[in-house]
């Protein structure tokens, strides 16, 4: 006997209702449920990070939340991240820096480091800095770049986005 | 010209919105999933399992064991080198009798859903009467120890090289012999294995995604095994989370979910998790090296041998012994070695078979080398910088043929400057201060070290590469290559070299890698080859277009061919701007009924062109590293590395410098931190990210890098020499060297990977061995 949960979650800003089983992990209800399959899945224990996305605009491990943990709450994927033919300035920035190779850790970085930039704005993080960078990127695994053009992106994206918002 | 700028690759925009298309991304109506029931014992006799109560569960279709597969499927050796018979050590798709690694594939349950398919796979019932593991790879190979197979542990037992070695030992002033172990560790790859296949019941198709590296030769393979006709069979080109070696080798999967799709005339959905992944694909490195060189007195070597002992795993699979004997081959490096033998054992032991891995046989072999001339250097009273250019082959003494051979081919080092190379890496380590920052490290009282290490790649193995170029209506240019696109950015290489010869931008062509009806000839990507060969390969075909296009062109113009320049998607007549007409025109002019196309000709703008070359060509390079060693915890921390590498001709330098950087993390993981354990009973003990620590941005420092292309590579039209594995390559040696620096130690440091324990044993014990 299944234990089935009807749900409400917004993804990207949009409304979704559905039938989900509780056991279901929010990644395979993001990737197989609702089609977001930019969500990746390295490692199903919450080590890789290529599974991260924003709950509530905090960085969550898809893999480790119950997709039923979602119920009326706001999920960002990599798929909302562009605005319609434009790369965000951070998607732009990994393609200028060589920050991706195969593209599969990709998706988690960019949610990971839009949380992350979204924190530092709130707080007023001051200008960035490549350790503190650098720090932030640990959390996740790339076995492709080894994570210069990762950190190299983020770093660029934090500093533009400091001085546009600086008063 | 494109080549040799750094173009934004053409896959990232679809990665970097979430549309790249992976294995598991994809699903089809009716789609059953499948989960790999393996064994959980080291070795043993297995009897039938009982799968009763696995196939009575909820949404459960079958459950499959070896008494349900034809008989005697054993999946074969890719790569046959050095005429080693191998069958009676290849692995079968599932276990029928014997189990003999944990993780060895013994059933598998079909459900309608992936979680009934786990839950079910729990209810196999397994019967297993448990026989002691056999692990250290010395035990197996020595007489009268458990034999693992009727024949034997010891699978393959030969030697390489040329020479009189024992004259030259007995000739020298000096002998310096070490012995170097390399941890087993591997590929990893960031997307687990996934597979779908998908039989058309209209056709007697099936259609499979998720095959890489070799789609080519896997579908033939796997129409051999299920007694189709290889046309039959369509794998799908995929986006593929890294390889590295790995990936795409036809593993008991390949066979399987193929084999139930066509069975059950449904998709079948198989996705690994990455406990799975650990035990099941491919290991890597594991190695015993007693290396000695003899020296004359002024330092220059003599002769060279090496004793290896390679522990393979539980089977000998696709890869057979190629990497022993690349490990071998390509041992003596970048040297001047008069006499060497390198002799390898094939050890068969009870844990995960082997396969390649980026730089596979030379991460291993360089660091047992450079590992010797440190030592050699210290007992010579020489620097280590002045025992390898005395000893690097010098440029007019190349080409040099070695009296041996690998992957088929002689070893011939092509050209090039090795001292040359070794002075501009140290010139650039001294302009970036690596020195500077070792002298202020130790007057703070740091352990800290300089490391140094010199290497030999190869790269573009053929024999052959097939391309096809076609330009569609809209002018459109088409490259469908026999590469494939693992990460490494394969796609916009092959535009750049297409756009090149034909004379248009690169956004102008697309790319397709690996899909098995578009590119029937296709040899697959790895062993560095992609950019070589099916470049090559793509330069030719996209020539002969562009002649083809320019012989049309002609016609429609009322000129001369030779007349003719074709740039930015036009062909001109020189000296009259308004004569011209486009690649889309003269395309169009190609069509059946086209009063440009004359009788007998065939319709279309496309060729097929195939590169053919004997020999691999070599790449070399350098790398330097500054380490400090923690005295309290034995923790390593690299400050800075240089890799220093011989490209011959970038096409796309950053994407050269991406690999570059991209391997030597993956070496900094081989050298200080990954490592699969066992424990006595041949339990892995590395079985998730938690306990096989792969390096973070915490551990691997910005990578300097210095690309030179001052020697074009003499075998193919392009100059290019392959990137793939330089970054990797030496990490072993250069780490080993700066640990070693760091400490003083007089001998080696003996083993990797050198995780804080061993580097405090050798702090407190010094090196030796």
């Amino acid at each position: 006997m299944k234990d089935t949960h009807l749900i409400r979650v917004r993804v990207n800003g949009r409304e979704h209702e559905l039938a989900v089983e509780s056991r279901r992990t929010l990644a395979d209800m993001l990737r197989h449920d609702l089609g977001y399959t930019g969500t990746h899945l390295g490692c199903e224990h919450g080590i890789c990070g290529a599974c991260t996305v924003l709950v509530d605009g905090a960085p969550a491990r898809a893999c480790l939340m119950f997709g039923v943990q979602a119920d009326g709450r706001d999920v960002a994927t990599v798929e909302g991240l562009a605005d319609g033919e434009d790369l965000s300035d951070l998607q732009q920035a990994f393609s200028d820096w060589h920050g991706l190779q195969c593209g599969f850790c990709t998706p988690g970085f960019l949610m990971l480091a839009e949380g992350y930039l979204a924190e530092r704005r709130v707080q007023d993080g001051g200008e960035p800095s490549e350790q503190q960078i650098r720090d932030v990127v640990a959390a996740n695994l790339c076995r492709c770049t080894g994570y210069q053009g990762i950190v190299e992106a983020v770093l660029e994206t934090a500093r533009r986005r400091h001085a546009r918002e600086a008063p | 010209m494109t080549i040799g700028t750094s173009i934004p690759r053409k896959e990232d925009p679809r990665l970097l919105r979430g549309q790249g298309r992976f294995g598991s991304d994809f699903a089809r109506p009716g789609q059953l999933w499948a989960r790999v029931v393996r064994s959980p014992v080291a070795h043993g006799r297995l009897g039938p399992p009982g799968t009763a109560r696995a196939a009575a569960a909820d949404g459960v279709v079958t459950v499959i064991t070896a008494a349900s597969l034809p008989p005697g499927l054993a999946i074969p050796v890719r790569l046959q080198v050095q005429y080693a018979d191998l069958t009676g050590y290849l692995q079968p798709v599932l276990a029928a009798g014997t189990v003999r690694y944990v993780g060895e594939p013994v059933a598998v349950v079909v459900a309608e859903d992936p979680y009934a398919a786990e839950d079910a796979a729990e209810l196999v019932e397994l019967d297993i009467e448990e026989a002691p593991a056999v692990l250290d790879a010395a035990a197996a190979a020595a007489p009268g120890a458990r034999a693992l197979f009727p024949g034997g542990n010891v699978a393959a037992d030969f030697a390489l090289g040329y020479g009189d070695v024992a004259g030259a030992f007995a000739g020298a002033d000096r002998v310096v012999e070490i012995e170097v172990e390399i941890g087993r560790h591997g590929a990893v790859p960031l997307e687990p294995r996934a597979l779908l296949a998908d039989p058309e019941p209209a056709t007697g198709r099936l259609s499979i995604f998720g095959m890489t590296k070799v789609p080519v030769f896997n579908r033939d393979l796997l129409a051999s095994l299920l007694g189709m006709d290889e046309t039959l069979i369509h794998v799908h080109a995929v986006d593929a989370g890294g390889g590295f070696g790995a990936r795409g080798e036809f593993y008991p999967e390949d066979f399987l979910i193929p084999w139930l799709a066509r069975t059950l005339q449904r998709p079948v959905m198989w996705v690994e998790d990455r406990a799975e992944h650990l035990v099941a694909v491919n290991h890597s490195r594991q190695q015993v090296h007693r290396i000695a060189a003899a020296f004359d007195a002024s330092g220059a070597i003599l002769g060279l041998r090496d004793d290896v002992l390679h522990d393979n795993g539980a089977y000998c699979r696709t890869h057979g012994i190629i990497v022993p004997e690349l490990t071998v081959a390509m041992l003596p490096g970048p040297y001047r070695i008069p006499a060497y033998q390198g002799r390898v054992r094939v050890v068969l032991t009870s844990k995960t078979p082997c396969g390649t891995y980026r730089a596979p046989g030379r991460f291993e072999g360089s660091t047992a080398r450079e590992q010797l001339l440190d030592v050699a250097a210290h007992k010579l009273k020489i620097s280590r910088n002045e025992i390898r250019s005395r000893n690097l082959l010098r440029a007019d003494e190349l080409p040099c043929q070695r009296s041996m051979s690998t992957l088929g081919t002689d070893v011939v080092l092509d050209a090039g400057d090795y001292p040359a190379l070794l002075a501009k890496a140290q010139a650039e380590a001294d302009r970036l201060g690596y020195a500077d920052e070792v002298a202020r490290g130790r007057r703070a009282g740091r352990l800290r070290g300089l490391g140094v290490a010199a290497f030999l790649e190869k790269s573009g193995l053929g024999p052959q590469e097939t391309a096809d170029v076609v330009v569609s209506r809209t002018g459109a240019v088409h490259v469908f290559s026999g590469g494939t696109s693992l990460g490494q950015g394969i796609e916009t290489v092959l535009a750049q070299i297409a756009a090149d010869a034909l004379g248009v931008d690169p956004d102008q062509v697309s790319v397709v890698n690996g899909d098995t009806d578009r590119q029937p000839f296709g040899g697959g990507s790895w062993a560095s080859r992609s950019t070589v060969v099916a470049g090559s390969a793509v330069h030719a075909a996209a020539g002969a277009v562009r002649d083809r296009a320019a012989e049309i062109a002609a016609r429609m113009l009322e000129a001369a061919p030779g007349d003719l320049i074709s740039e930015r998607g036009r062909i001109s007549v020189r000296g009259d701007p308004g004569a011209t007409v486009t690649l889309a025109e003269v395309a169009r002019a190609t069509a059946p009924g086209c009063p440009h196309l004359r009788p007998g000709e065939p319709a279309g703008l496309s060729a097929r062109r195939r590169f053919e070359v004997a020999h691999m060509t070599y790449p070399y390079g350098v790398h330097i590293a500054v380490v400090d060693v923690d005295p309290g915890t034995g923790g390593v921390q690299v400050l800075r590395y240089l890799v220093a590498y011989e490209v011959g001709r970038a096409v796309n330098p950053a994407l050269v410098a991406g690999q570059l950087r991209g391997g030597a993390a993956q070496g900094i993981g081989g050298a200080l931190l990954e490592e699969f354990c066992y424990d006595e009973n041949g339990q892995p003990q590395s079985a998730t990210f938690m306990d096989y620590r792969m390096p973070t941005a915490a551990e691997v420092p910005p990578i300097d890098v210095l690309i030179t292309q001052d020697s074009p590579a003499p075998g193919n039209p392009l100059g290019v020499r392959g990137a793939g594995e330089g970054g990797v390559s030496a990490a072993g040696a250069v780490l080993a060297s700066a640990v070693r620096d760091a400490l003083g130690l007089a001998g080696s440091v003996g083993r990797l990977p050198l995780t804080p324990a061993r580097v405090q044993e050798l702090a407190t014990n010094g090196g030796g061995r």
